[in-house]
C-alpha cells in the first residue's frame, strides 16, 4: 500500500502538471481566435451537460493548422529553426569536444579543477550570459573594437541581430551541455585501449579515430541531443542576439501568444514543435536508459 | 568441528525427543522459471553451528535469505520455534544477519552501528549503553567505539558486523560468507573466536559458505548442497569419512575415486576395476548386486607410498604397483601423482617426515601403494 | 596518458578563454563610470548603488528567491520520490510513461512547456501569481532533482537498506536513518540545481506569472531588449560573485572531505591489525 502511494504522489503531479497540459494545449490549438477572457472558443461548459460536449467537440477544427501551412512565415521558420539548431549543434560538437578531450588527458590533479571551471558558467545565469554577447558583438562593442584596430576590418562589421550572432550565442551557452557528458565518459576510458591499438600498428591520430571516437559515441549523443532539442525550440537568444532578420519558431511561438493574442495559433505552433521533436526527445530517452545499462 | 567444550556429545539431532529451532517443510523456490530450492526439508536445532555448503550457485544463499526474511517461499513452510515465519516481515523476526560485504552503516560511529538494532527496540538507555559495551568487549572492540566504520581496518569491521548482528541475542544469527574478505591467516584466527563466541553466547548459528575448509573447522553439523537440494547432511567427520555420493567425496578435501564392478564376498566386496589386477578389497554396509557399477572413495592421506613390494597384510589388503607422474610438496606434506598400469591416476598424500633432500621418492620413480580393506568406501555408480 | 600535448593545451586554453572572457569583461564594464561599452571613463561602483535604490528590482529580487526556495523545496522532495520509484519501483504498470515524463522536460523548449502551464492554470481558473509559478518551476525542477539521485541511488549499496531492516527498521525508517544520510550529498546537489534553475528562469515565469508577479529574469529581459545597461552589468557581476564563491567553496570542500576519508582509511588499515 505504501508503496503504491509513494509511487502515486510524483506520477499524479507529473499527469497533472505536465500530461495534461498538453493535451489543452492540443485541444486549443483546435480552437478558434476569440475577443474574449480566455481569449478563445469554444470553451468547454460542462453545466450544460453531455450535450456541452457534444457542441464543444463540434466546435474544434483544424483550421489553425492549415493557416500554419497557408502563411509563409510559419514554415519558414520552422525550416530555419532546423538549419540553425543542427548547425550549432554540430559547431558546439566541434568546440565542445577538444575541450572535453583536453580535460579528460590533463593530469589527474587537474581534472577536478577543470571540471569545476565548466561547472562554473552552467550554474551562472543563462539569461546573464547571452546578455553578455549583446555588449560585445553590438557595432560598438569590443569584437569590432578589436578588429578595427588589429586593421582587419574597416567598418565595423554587424554581427548583432544577424543569425550569427544566433550561432554564436546557441553555442556559447550550450557548451557545457556538450562538454560534460563527453568528458565523464572520456574521463572512464581505459588507456591501455589506446596502447594496444598503437602496438599494433596505428598512429597516434588513426587510433584516436578507431578508437576514442567509437567508444566516446554515447558521450557524443547524449551531448547532441542536449544542445539540438533545446536549441529547436530557443527564445532567449534569437530575441536578444538575433533581431528581426532571424526566424526561429521559440520567438514566433512568443510572438503569436503575447503581441498577437492569437492563443489557437500558438498552440498549433507548439503542437507541430512537438511532433517534430518526439522522435529526438524519443531516441535521447533511448539513449538515456542504454547508458543506464551500460554503467551498471 | 565445534564440539561444546564440556566433556558430552553435543547431538540434539540424534535426540527424538529435541525440537527442532528450525524447520524448513518442503520449501521450494523460483525465480521466474529458474528453481532455486527444490523441495527442501531441514531441521536445525539450537545452539547449533550449522553449515551450508556448496558451489555458486546452489541455493545456500537463498536459504539464508529466506530465514532472513528477504525472500518468501514459493512453496512450502519455513519454521522458526513451531511458528510459521513466512508471513513475518525481516525486521519482525528474531532473526539477526551478519552482511557478507559487512554492511555497516558509514555515516553512524562503531558504537551508533552496535546500538542501532537496540535503538529500534526502544531499549531503555542505560540499559542499552551496557549492552552495547558488553558487545564492544566481546569483540575486543572498546578503543574503536567512536571511530567511522572508514577509519578500522577491515578485520575490525567484520567484528563489528559480528558485535552489531548479536547486540539483540537473537535466536538465530545467519552469517553471510563472513570470512571471505579476511587474509587466510587472520580467517583462521576469526573462526576459532567465532566458535567461542558461539558456544558463550549460546546462539544458535547458520553459516553459508563455499570454502569447505571454513565448514569443516567451525560447524557442528555441515549440509552439502548441489542445485537446490540437500546432498548429506551429517557432522563434519562423517561427511568427511563417509560422504553418501561421488559428489560429496570429490567436494570435500582431496579423493581418489575409482570406477569397477562390485563382487560381494563375505564381509568384503570385491571390485573389479581393471583387467588383469587383482581386485581391490573394501567394506561396504550397504548391498550391492553381483556387478553393479560403483565408484570406490579413498582419501591420499589413506594410501601409503613404498619403493619396494610390501609384504600383504590387514593394513596392506590392498597393494598396486604405479609411476610417479608429479609431486606436489606442500612444506609440511607432499602429494604424490601416481599413474597405475592401466592409466588411471592416484594421489597418495604422507607427511615429510624426512628432509626432502634424504626422501626416497622422486619424479618417474617405480612405487607401490597400499591400503586397508576400510581405508575406502564404496558409492553408488 | 599524461603527457600534455601542444594540441591538448591549446584546445584547453582557447576553450575555457571562450568561456570566461565575455563574462569577466561584463565584470570589468560594471565598473565602468561611463555608461558606454565604447569608452572607459574611469573606475565607479555608481551603478551598484543605482542598483540597490532600484525598488523594482529589489521586489523582483526578492519574489524570485521566495519562488526558488519553495520550488527547490518541493521539487526535492518530488524529484527524490521520483528517482525512488524509478529504481526501486520495479515494474509497475505505466512505467514507460512514468519514465517519459521524467526525461522528458529535461531537453523540452522551455516555450511550450510554459505554453501549456499556463493554459492549464487557465483552464482550471488558478489566477496567474506566485503560486503559478512555484507550481511551475516545481514541476521541471523534480525532473533534474530525480535525474541526479538516481545516479546515486543506482549505485546505493542495497545490503545497507537490508542490514537496517534486519535490525528491526520499517521501510520508512530505513530509508530515513540510513539511505537518506548517505545519500544526502546527491540530494542536496538535487536542491541546489532546482534553485539555480528557478533563480534563472526566463520563460517558464513569463508564461505563468501574474500583472503581480515579477521575477527578476522578467525584469532583466525587459531592461535588456532595448539595449545594454550598466545596472544590468553590475547585477550581472554581483550574481556571477554569488555563484563563482558558491560552486569555489563547495569544490575546495568536498576535495578536502574526500582527501581526509582517503587519509583516514589509509591509516586505518596500515595502523591497526
Amino acid at each position: 500500500m505504501r508503496r503504491l502511494t509513494l509511487i502515486a504522489i510524483p506520477y499524479l503531479w507529473l499527469v497533472a502538471l505536465f500530461l495534461v497540459p498538453f493535451l489543452i494545449v492540443m485541444k486549443i490549438s483546435l480552437s478558434e481566435y476569440a475577443l474574449s477572457i480566455p481569449p478563445y472558443s469554444p470553451y468547454l461548459d460542462l453545466s450544460a451537460g453531455w450535450a456541452g460536449v457534444v457542441e464543444f467537440l463540434s466546435q474544434l477544427d483544424i483550421e489553425n493548422y492549415i493557416f500554419l501551412t497557408t502563411d509563409d512565415l510559419y514554415w519558414k521558420a520552422y525550416l530555419s529553426s532546423l538549419k540553425i539548431a543542427t548547425l550549432s549543434t554540430i559547431i558546439t560538437l566541434l568546440v565542445g569536444f577538444p575541450l572535453a578531450y583536453g580535460m579528460a588527458r590533463a593530469a589527474t590533479e587537474w581534472q577536478p579543477t577543470l571540471l569545476m571551471l565548466v561547472i562554473l558558467p552552467f550554474w551562472t545565469s543563462f539569461l546573464i550570459r547571452v546578455y553578455a554577447w549583446m555588449g560585445l558583438l553590438s557595432q560598438e562593442g569590443l569584437i569590432n573594437q578589436l578588429l578595427l584596430w588589429l586593421g582587419v576590418i574597416n567598418t565595423p562589421l554587424m554581427i548583432l541581430n544577424t543569425p550569427t550572432a544566433v550561432y554564436i550565442g546557441i553555442v556559447y551557452t550550450y557548451l557545457p551541455f556538450m562538454v560534460l557528458p563527453i568528458y565523464s565518459i572520456l574521463e572512464k576510458l581505459d588507456e591501455s585501449l589506446l596502447e594496444a591499438a598503437e602496438d599494433l600498428g596505428c598512429s597516434r591520430l588513426v587510433a584516436f579515430w578507431l578508437v576514442t571516437v567509437p567508444l566516446a559515441k554515447n558521450g557524443i549523443i547524449a551531448g547532441c541531443f542536449l544542445v539540438f532539442i533545446p536549441a529547436l525550440g530557443e527564445f532567449v537568444i534569437p530575441s536578444l542576439l538575433g533581431g528581426s532578420k532571424t526566424l526561429m519558431i521559440g520567438k514566433i511561438l512568443w510572438e503569436e501568444f503575447f503581441s498577437n493574442r492569437d492563443w489557437p495559433v500558438a498552440s498549433a505552433v507548439a503542437i507541430v514543435l512537438l511532433v517534430i521533436l518526439i522522435i529526438p526527445i524519443l531516441l535521447f530517452q533511448r539513449n538515456q536508459q542504454n547508458q543506464r545499462e551500460a554503467d551498471t | 568441528m565445534a564440539q561444546p567444550s564440556a566433556g558430552c556429545q553435543f547431538s540434539p539431532w540424534t535426540d527424538p525427543d529435541e525440537k527442532p529451532l528450525i524447520q524448513f517443510q518442503s520449501v521450494t523456490k523460483s525465480f521466474g522459471s529458474f528453481v532455486a530450492i527444490d523441495d527442501l526439508s531441514l531441521d536445525i536445532f539450537e545452539r547449533e553451528f550449522f553449515a551450508l555448503l556448496g558451489p555458486s550457485g546452489c541455493g545456500k544463499t537463498t536459504m539464508m535469505r529466506m530465514l532472513a526474511g528477504f525472500e518468501p517461499p514459493s512453496a512450502g513452510t519455513i519454521r522458526l520455534a513451531g511458528e510459521d515465519i513466512g508471513p513475518v516481515p525481516p525486521n519482525k523476526r528474531a532473526v539477526n544477519m551478519m552482511f557478507q560485504s559487512y554492511a555497516l552503516f558509514p555515516h553512524l560511529s562503531v558504537w551508533e552501528n552496535i546500538a542501532f538494532g537496540l535503538r529500534r527496540e526502544g531499549m531503555a538507555k542505560d540499559l542499552l549503553t551496557d549492552r552495547v559495551d558488553e558487545m564492544l568487549r566481546l569483540t575486543r572492540l572498546e578503543k574503536f567505539a567512536r571511530r567511522k566504520p572508514h577509519q578500522i581496518s577491515g578485520g575490525q569491521r567484520q567484528r563489528v558486523a559480528l558485535a552489531r548482528s548479536l547486540a539483540k541475542a537473537p535466536k538465530l544469527l545467519l552469517l553471510d560468507e563472513p570470512l571471505g574478505a579476511l587474509d587466510k591467516k587472520l580467517r583462521q584466527d576469526t573462526q576459532f573466536e567465532l566458535m567461542d563466541i558461539q558456544e558463550t553466547t549460546g546462539t544458535t548459528f547458520v553459516i553459508v559458505t563455499h570454502d569447505q575448509e571454513e565448514a569443516m573447522t567451525v560447524a557442528s553439523r555441515v549440509a552439502v548442497m548441489d542445485e537446490g537440494r540437500l546432498i548429506q547432511v551429517d557432522t563434519p567427520d562423517r561427511i568427511y569419512e563417509a560422504p553418501n555420493s561421488v559428489y560429496v567425496a570429490d567436494f570435500i578435501g582431496d579423493v581418489n575415486i575409482i570406477q569397477g564392478r562390485a563382487d560381494l564376498r563375505g564381509d568384503r566386496v570385491h571390485i573389479n576395476w581393471a583387467e588383469g589386477q587383482p581386485p581391490i578389497i573394501g567394506t561396504s554396509t550397504r548391498n550391492f548386486n553381483k556387478n553393479q557399477s560403483v565408484h570406490f572413495a579413498i582419501r591420499p592421506e589413506k594410501i601409503s607410498i613404498w619403493s619396494d613390494r610390501p609384504e600383504a597384510s590387514d593394513d596392506r589388503a590392498n597393494i598396486v604397483q604405479g609411476q610417479i607422474i608429479d609431486i606436489a610438496y606442500l612444506g609440511n606434506i607432499s602429494t604424490y601423482h601416481v599413474k597405475l598400469p592401466n592409466g588411471q591416476m592416484l594421489k597418495a598424500q604422507t607427511a615429510n617426515t624426512r628432509r626432502i633432500a634424504r626422501r626416497k621418492f622422486t619424479w618417474e620413480d617405480t612405487v607401490w601403494l597400499s591400503w586397508s580393506a576400510t581405508g575406502g568406501i564404496l558409492l553408488e555408480g | 596518458m599524461r603527457r600534455m600535448s601542444w594540441f591538448n593545451v591549446t584546445s584547453l586554453t582557447l576553450g575555457f578563454a571562450f568561456l570566461y572572457l565575455p563574462m569577466v569583461i561584463l565584470v570589468i564594464y560594471s565598473f565602468n563610470a561611463s555608461k558606454l561599452v565604447t569608452v572607459w571613463a574611469g573606475f565607479s561602483t555608481k551603478w551598484y548603488s543605482k542598483l540597490f535604490q532600484n525598488e523594482a528590482f529589489l521586489d523582483a529580487a526578492w519574489v524570485t528567491i521566495k519562488v526558488g526556495l519553495m520550488s527547490s523545496c518541493l521539487a526535492t522532495v518530488l524529484g527524490t520520490m521520483a528517482a525512488y520509484v524509478l529504481v526501486r519501483g520495479g515494474r509497475f504498470r505505466g512505467r514507460v510513461l512514468f519514465s517519459g515524463m521524467i526525461y522528458a522536460p529535461l531537453v523540452m523548449p522551455e516555450v511550450i512547456t510554459g505554453l501549456s502551464l499556463l493554459l492549464l492554470f487557465i483552464g482550471i481558473g488558478l489566477d496567474r501569481g506566485v503560486l503559478t509559478i512555484i507550481l511551475a518551476h516545481t514541476t521541471f525542477s523534480m525532473c533534474y532533482v530525480s535525474v541526479v539521485v538516481s545516479a546515486r541511488l543506482v549505485s546505493f549499496d542495497r545490503s545497507l537498506e537490508e542490514a537496517a531492516l534486519d535490525l528491526g527498521c520499517s521501510s520508512f525508517e530505513a530509508f530515513r536513518l540510513v539511505t537518506l544520510p548517505i545519500i544526502a550529498p546527491a540530494v542536496i546537489s538535487g536542491w541546489l540545481l532546482a534553485f539555480t534553475l528557478s533563480l534563472d528562469d526566463l520563460v517558464i515565469a513569463s508564461f505563468t506569472a501574474g500583472p503581480s508577479a515579477t521575477t527578476l529574469p522578467i525584469k532583466i529581459f525587459s531592461a535588456v531588449r532595448l539595449g545594454v545597461s550598466p545596472e544590468i552589468n553590475a547585477l550581472s557581476t554581483l550574481m556571477i560573485a554569488v555563484v563563482t564563491i558558491g560552486v569555489i567553496s563547495a569544490s575546495v570542500t568536498s576535495k578536502r572531505a574526500s582527501l581526509r576519508q582517503h587519509r583516514e582509511e589509509q591509516a586505518a588499515e596500515r595502523g591497526q591489525e
